[in-house]
């Protein structure tokens, strides 16, 4: 809270609300945008800091104007016949004149940064990542590399980075507050949107979430960010690429591959390399992945469970209109197996 | 009411043309005298009521998604009842409350600020307010039928497709919001009408008080926003139920055009939401400064500035949909520009009290209220215009926080304040001080403690119109002193409810004009007679009643004068005013909108015919009925206004623009001599 504090525009807020609570949060904000961690996000911080403070330094005129005509000229004895002032002509175009030439600058500014950053990397160097909004989850192609993941995006430091953003099914928002403002997933359109992280960043994974309502659980469409230094990304990039290596018959792991045929799992998940389904999301590579469903679950063996007994009542979803995964009515061993599998794809 | 009836009128007069279908109402008391009324005064205490009740409802649903988001990982409410409860919750404070709390002080005010009897179309009035109370049902009774909207008060498209909503949950919204909008199209042209005709003698539209004026710029608004949500209602509903693709990318179809429908109706639809507040406030502040509204013509300009420039901002909705730099910088400006007229109206709403002789009165205490917390929210308004940097802000709870300081620090607290203010007009009676500034003390409080953590969980990351949050974020204390403040404008709202019971058993006669106040609603006696005015007056100035009791000396102090010598003529009873007589028919002909909505909702073309029929009948057999009955005419033989049984369907009666230059006036309808001399 205390970096909150300190910022001028948190004060603001932050002053009238402690006053009347006497409190404050005191935790780890990971989606702030006040609190911006790349270098696109604290561009947009820095445009929007002075007009921040502008809104406030109006903000207290008014609130002590309102205050001081409230104590100072309410009504006292007999003083009951104020003199009756009907306008003033000077006065009234300052006051329109004043703000009007403020937000003329503000507007510069706005304009300048804004051309600045919706300009499109270009150049063969530039790393292209197709951003693919589903209900309820994040889809990411690299197409050069040939990889499609899900949920956490990785991405190397130091590099304009191209995302070309878009939806199959409804609207839906991508944006990874710390790193750069958000852009609206659209079907049948692609918009572009610019992502860099720092060197800083390396290491690090940013919070995100979609932003558009989608339906019934726009609240579980989250999404990480991995920021990766130039080696780490070539290494993840190639393991990316790799096809799954299913394991042979009698070996562990090897139920639940054949489970994962006849349960029908592999209609809609993809396993590079064993299944080829298009409605989930792709599941080679499971196992590199922290989150899963949404990136609303660890990815853990309690979690998995929980998930694979009854998928829409973990999240929900409306598998009986098309809307996400339903419920396979697994045994616990099935469950298991299939676990055992999943389990194998690193 | 049966004043204007005359008791000797009954037989023999030659019969009248038969009612083709129901005799024709006489009772003007009691159940069936509500229900056929045509009075604007009775329409807009219907409309202040049932926008009240829905109020509380909206209310209610405010606090279950409160109760749901006041911990991490909720579980009082399921994701699709959450999704539901803030898509009503919405759309109700939009379409039923302010919006029909709006309507209601139009329809009680507008005619006896003006100097008028009635509104110029009585039974298109009430046609209005019932198809708003059938709409409202409507789009209700979904929580009964299978499940409310729940696509947002937005709709956005293909999220409302049928393919992503199979249910009915969606075209509950789409017909409710069909009648709701021929509701509010139907009395944006009354209301405009009636400014425009029926003004007293004198009173040209610059000496109109300024809650007039904004009415009528709220009106037009109303007209031309209307039709652009009701033709992407029809779009959405031809998607739906007979397979056209308008919002269907795969066919070539295009989302984003529903949003620039909806926004463009929708941005509108804010200031149609904030304008009659900000006149109910200039109203106010003079009264309770006793000083006169500081650059008259500069707040009605900038009023209609606002009204002008509200149609060249709706892309300000749109800035994270990918449209270009082109016209993201476009509409940043212009949404930066729109803040100058709305700031003018502050500064000149200051320097109203600057020097004033201040009464803080409750309806003051909400007026001063409404201009601090307004201003934040248009702070607020500001910092979104910065649009590369709006695409962090938009979406997440500092746009929940900056709406609600718009649309309830703004809004709402003009509406308490007029309803304050003009309680003793309607009813008689004042409200208690006492129990008041209790009720507006309470709402202060609950209001910045529910909304101003809104701003610090938005700049925080939270998103809008999620039902869950995880405990890693970060939400959770700013959220938990959210949901006591909601609870505390809960308990305010109680008080004011007790306050209306108080008042009303304790009730003392309040007299004419109770503040001393400025306009001429505050000459006749409250509550109004049923006539509104025993003459009609004339106007010679701005705030004209307070010129009557107050004048200037040479230094520009205030000098009361000699009480008029009209003082008796409150005391004048008129039992001699024409009047238009109760109606069934509009109410019939918005029953058959409703079963046409239903059937339409349902898919059964059949019944929907049935509707169409009964819609018809009832506007035929409007039609076919004289405004006024013959036999309760007051000898208005002569003039313009005698040939009652030719008339042609409009709505001829006293006060109405008849087809004399006088009556356009609005001064036909006093006695027979006015009308004839």
């Amino acid at each position: 809270m205390s970096n909150l504090l300190a910022r001028r525009r948190g004060l603001l807020v932050v002053v009238v609300l402690a006053l009347l609570t006497g409190g404050c949060a005191n935790s780890d904000k990971p989606q702030s945008y006040i609190a911006p961690e790349g270098p696109i996000a604290r561009q947009l911080d820095r445009l929007w800091d002075p007009v921040f403070a502008i809104a406030a330094v109006f903000f207290f005129l008014v609130q002590g104007l309102v205050l001081w005509v409230a104590i100072r000229y309410r009504r006292r004895g007999d003083d009951d016949n104020p003199k009756q002032v009907h306008g003033n002509k000077a006065m009234e175009i300052g006051w329109t004149a004043a703000p009007a030439l403020i937000l003329a600058g503000v507007g510069f500014f706005t304009v300048i940064n804004l051309v600045d950053l919706d300009r499109i990397p270009k150049g063969p160097e530039v790393l292209t990542v197709e951003v693919i909004g589903h209900q309820w989850w994040w889809e990411y192609q690299y197409p050069k590399a040939g990889i499609v993941t899900a949920n956490e995006l990785h991405i190397p430091a130091e590099k304009k980075i191209d995302l070309r953003v878009t939806a199959t099914d409804v609207i839906h928002s991508f944006w990874p507050p710390k790193l750069a403002a958000k852009i609206d997933a659209v079907p049948g359109r692609i918009n572009h949107m610019v992502l860099e992280a720092d060197a800083d960043d390396v290491g690090k994974t940013f919070f995100g979430q979609c932003m558009e309502y989608c339906g019934l659980s726009h609240a579980n469409m989250r999404l990480k960010v991995v920021v990766h230094d130039a080696a780490s990304f070539d290494k993840w990039q190639r393991d990316q690429a790799k096809k799954a290596s299913i394991p042979a018959a009698g070996a562990p792991g090897a139920t639940g591959a054949e489970l994962f045929r006849t349960k029908g799992c592999g209609g809609c998940h993809t396993v590079k390399g064993y299944t080829a389904g298009q409605v989930g999301p792709d599941l080679t590579h499971f196992m590199d992945r922290k989150v899963f469903a949404g990136a609303i679950f660890p990815n853990d063996l309690d979690s998995l469970r929980t998930w694979l007994r009854d998928p829409p009542k973990a999240k929900p979803m409306d598998p009986d209109n098309g809307l996400g995964m339903p419920n396979l009515g697994l045994t616990e061993n099935e469950i298991n197996d299939l676990i055992a599998f999943l389990q194998t794809l690193k | 009411m049966t004043s204007v009836l005359e008791p000797s009128t009954t037989l023999e007069l030659p019969p009248a043309p038969p009612d083709p279908v129901l005799r024709r109402p006489r009772n003007t008391q009691g159940f069936w005298g509500w229900i056929t009324t045509v009075d604007h005064k009775r329409i807009g205490i219907m409309y202040g009521v049932t926008a009240f009740v829905f109020f509380l409802f909206g209310g209610f649903e405010a606090l279950l998604i409160r109760l749901q988001l006041a911990q991490p990982n909720g579980t009082l409410l399921s994701a699709d009842l959450y999704n539901q409860l803030f898509t009503m919750h919405g759309t109700t404070m939009v379409f039923l409350v302010v919006m029909p709390i709006s309507a209601a002080f139009f329809n009680y005010f507008a005619p006896i600020m003006i100097g008028a009897r009635d509104v110029a179309f009585p039974r298109l009035n009430a046609f209005s307010y019932w198809t708003f109370l059938f709409g409202a049902i409507l789009i209700n009774s979904s929580f009964l039928l299978g499940g409310a909207p729940n696509g947002g008060w937005f709709g956005y498209a293909p999220n409302t497709s049928i393919t992503f909503s199979p249910g009915h949950n969606i075209d509950f919204w789409i017909f409710g919001l069909q009648l709701l909008g021929i509701a509010s199209t139907v009395g944006a042209v009354n209301f405009i009408v009636t400014i425009l005709n029926l003004r007293a003698p004198g009173m040209s539209l610059f000496k109109m008080p300024v809650f007039v004026w904004m009415t009528l710029v709220a009106s037009f608004l109303l007209l031309f926003a209307m039709p652009i949500i009701t033709v992407a209602l029809f779009l959405l509903m031809f998607d739906r139920q007979f397979g056209a693709n308008f919002f269907n990318p795969a066919a070539g179809g295009d989302p984003v055009l529903w949003q620039h429908l909806f926004w463009l109706f929708g941005h509108p639809e804010v200031y149609i939401l904030i304008l009659p507040a900000m006149g109910i406030v200039s109203e106010i502040l003079p009264t309770f400064a006793r000083k006169p509204l500081f650059g008259y013509p500069v707040v009605v300009f900038s009023g209609i500035a606002i009204g002008f420039m509200g149609w060249g901002v709706w892309v300000h909705h749109m800035f994270a949909v990918g449209l270009g730099p082109v016209a993201v910088s476009a509409f940043s400006i212009s949404t930066m520009f729109i803040a100058v007229p709305t700031g003018v109206k502050i500064f000149n709403w200051l320097a109203t009290c600057w020097r004033g002789s201040i009464r803080l009165s409750v309806p003051m205490l909400f007026a001063l209220g409404f201009v601090a917390m307004f201003t934040i929210g248009g702070l607020s308004g500001v910092t979104h215009s910065v649009s590369p940097h709006d695409r962090q802000q938009t979406d997440t709870y500092y746009i929940v926080a900056h709406f609600h300081y718009v649309l309830f620090g703004g809004a709402l607290f003009g509406i308490m304040g007029g309803i304050y203010y003009w309680w003793p007009k309607i009813f008689g009676h004042l409200l208690s001080e006492r129990i008041g500034k209790l009720h507006f003390w309470l709402w202060f409080a609950g209001f910045n403690l529910t909304f101003g953590p809104m701003h610090i969980l938005g700049l925080e990351g939270m998103p809008r119109r999620i039902y869950t949050y995880d405990e890693n974020l970060g939400f959770d204390y700013w959220n938990m002193v959210a949901t006591i403040g909601s609870f505390v404008i809960a308990v305010s709202v109680l008080v004011f409810l007790y306050n209306v019971w108080h008042s009303r058993r304790n009730a003392v006669p309040a007299g004419p004009d109770p503040w001393d106040a400025r306009t001429l609603e505050w000459t006749i006696p409250s509550p109004t007679p049923a006539y509104n005015f025993a003459e009609v007056p004339e106007v010679h100035e701005v705030d004209d009643f307070w010129h009557r009791k107050y004048g200037e000396d040479d230094e520009g102090r205030m000098v009361k004068l000699a009480p008029p010598d009209t003082e008796g003529s409150l005391d004048i009873h008129r039992d001699d005013v024409h009047l238009p007589s109760p109606s069934y028919f509009p109410m019939v002909a918005s029953f058959g909108l409703m079963v046409i909505a239903y059937a339409m909702i349902y898919r059964n073309y059949v019944v929907a015919v049935v509707g169409a029929l009964v819609l018809l009948g009832g506007i035929y057999a409007w039609g076919l009925e004289p405004s006024s009955e013959p036999h309760d005419d007051h000898g208005h033989d002569g003039g313009g206004d005698a040939p009652h049984d030719a008339d042609d369907g409009g709505e001829h009666k006293g006060v109405e623009p008849a087809d004399t230059p006088d009556a356009a006036l609005g001064v036909s309808s006093g006695t027979a001599e006015e009308v004839t001399s």
